[in-house]
């Protein structure tokens, strides 16, 4: 596992997302509501964009007829073919034994913590004082 | 393939349409007037896919009648003795169900039913019944199931496979319902109410585009079931599809849970493989099959359907499904053709399996065998 700081925080504020490239893989960064989410950015079933994925709830049922939009924001909708991935573990609704998006580690760590060590930064550098989101790999 | 044990159950057997003089004396003295008066006794009411002298429509060797043989007689010489069969489900498929009339559809529905259990069932005891029913009137349908079902031996619920609408929408729960009260399976059966043209483009110019239609028809009601949710609804019905053929249904079960991947959100309901709930709950008769040129191809077919709980025998007497005893179609894995004789019959039909479960409890079997 090696850490890769991909963006500082100010870039994935809550609500937002960011594609970004650590270790040659291109990864899909989610900010909801103040905590962090990686999913590599393609879906395990088409190869579609998980980055421009629709993070939802899921749709629950009693019986037919009745209707309810559970755990929201919980789920990430691939743009291609609809298919629904955890965000947290990757796994797919419909098919959780075989089909799971890869997911990876990610959180935020201060620059001063980083410094410390060992760590790769492809784009920028880094800054003591500033906060940065971290994907391991 | 011949069938080499006895014991068999055909889940498809047709019993001759009765004419309307046989009707008669089951309707009452307001309908007979009506039916006199407004000429409607002089209608056949044979439903318009299979008129009398289609090829396909009955063997040729089971055309000629005898005359010192009762229907009866024959149904017996050329449908139940041949193929060692203890219980045969018989339908008929009378033109009533295509009736815009919801009231005399209902009250012929009920003549037909009533003419099946004391011209037929009363006198053969091999002989189960569907209680055949008005579909586009749940009201109607109910009722008469109510009137029917004291009598444990009809086993099913007949219904065409495309009436005035997709059959799983919720007006005609209803029926469902009732059904699973009863203990009895609701079978649908090839053929069309004609509301609706046949294929989905409009309608065909030949009976050939008619018949291959078919499949395509218990596809869409299938899928109706499991979207609409009659299988949460009803949790133990258990869905007959007579005449349906079955090597069709692989691309289904795949297509099904492609296609439920990406769009289950708007029928949650539904909230898994729709392909399992599919093999749980949908049976399928083993006549008329699209059989492949060969039997293993079939054997594959059945690989990829990958259950065995899902077929039926089925002769579909008298139409001209198979030659001679021939009633199995070649490739039929040896410990299948027992399940598909025996066992799916017993397990897909709740009053049959008390009634079997009856026989060994009391330990003799019943004399129909």
């Amino acid at each position: 596992m090696t850490k890769h700081v991909v963006a500082s925080a100010d870039e994935l504020q809550p609500g937002q997302r960011k594609l970004v490239n650590a270790g040659g893989r291109e990864i899909a960064v989610f900010n909801i509501a103040g905590e962090m989410f990686a999913l590599a950015n393609r879906c395990p079933h088409g190869g579609g964009p998980l980055i421009e994925g629709y993070v939802t709830g899921l749709a629950l049922s009693s019986r037919p007829g009745e209707y309810r939009l559970a755990r929201e924001n919980e789920f990430l909708r691939c743009p291609y073919h609809g298919w629904e991935f955890e965000l947290r573990t990757g796994q797919s609704y419909c098919d959780p034994k075989s089909v799971r998006a890869r997911q990876f580690s990610v959180h935020v760590e201060h620059g001063e913590e980083l410094a410390k060590g060992p760590y790769a930064a492809d784009r920028f550098e880094v800054a003591r004082e500033k906060d940065y989101v971290v994907v391991e790999v | 393939m011949k069938v080499l044990f006895s014991g068999a159950i055909d889940c498809d057997l047709h019993l001759p349409l009765p004419g309307m003089a046989t009707l008669m004396p089951y309707v009452d003295a307001f309908w007979r007037e009506q039916f006199v008066t407004r000429r409607i006794d002089r209608m056949d009411f044979a439903l318009t896919s299979f008129p009398a002298q289609t090829p396909l429509g009955m063997r040729e060797d089971w055309r000629d009648v005898r005359a010192s043989e009762t229907p009866l007689d024959k149904l017996r010489r050329e449908a139940l003795t041949p193929f060692g069969t203890r219980i045969a489900i018989a339908s008929i498929l009378h033109g009533a169900v295509a009736l815009y009339n919801d009231d005399m559809a209902a009250v012929l529905c009920s003549a037909v039913n009533d003419h099946m259990a004391r011209d037929w069932l009363d006198h053969e005891p091999r002989l189960r019944g569907s209680i055949l029913v008005v579909a586009q009137s749940a009201e109607h349908a109910v009722r008469e199931i109510e009137r029917v079902a004291a009598d444990k031996r009809f086993v099913q619920v007949l219904m065409l496979v495309m009436g005035d609408t997709l059959p799983g929408k919720r007006q005609l729960w209803p029926i469902y319902r009732a059904c699973e009260k009863h203990g009895l399976s609701l079978a649908l059966h090839a053929g069309s109410a004609y509301r609706h043209a046949p294929t989905g483009s409009g309608w065909p110019s030949y009976y050939v585009e008619d018949y291959v239609a078919q499949s395509t028809a218990f596809e869409n009601a299938i899928v109706s079931f499991l979207a609409e949710g009659v299988f949460n609804a009803c949790p133990n019905l258990k869905l007959v599809c007579l005449e349906s053929g079955f090597t069709w249904l692989p691309t289904l079960l795949w297509r099904l849970n492609k296609e439920w991947r990406g769009v289950r959100q708007e029928a949650p309901w539904l909230d898994r493989m729709p392909a399992e709930v599919l093999r749980e709950r949908v049976r399928l008769s083993l006549q008329p099959v699209d059989a492949p040129p060969d039997g293993a191809m079939l054997k594959r077919v059945l690989a990829h359907i990958d259950c065995d709980d899902m077929l039926l025998f089925s002769s579909d007497y008298p139409h001209a499904q198979f030659k001679g005893l021939e009633i199995l179609p070649d490739g039929l894995p040896d410990n299948l053709i027992r399940k598909i004789m025996i066992e799916n019959p017993i397990a897909s039909y709740p009053r049959l399996q008390a009634e079997f479960a009856a026989a060994q409890e009391t330990g003799h079997e019943r004399a129909t065998s």
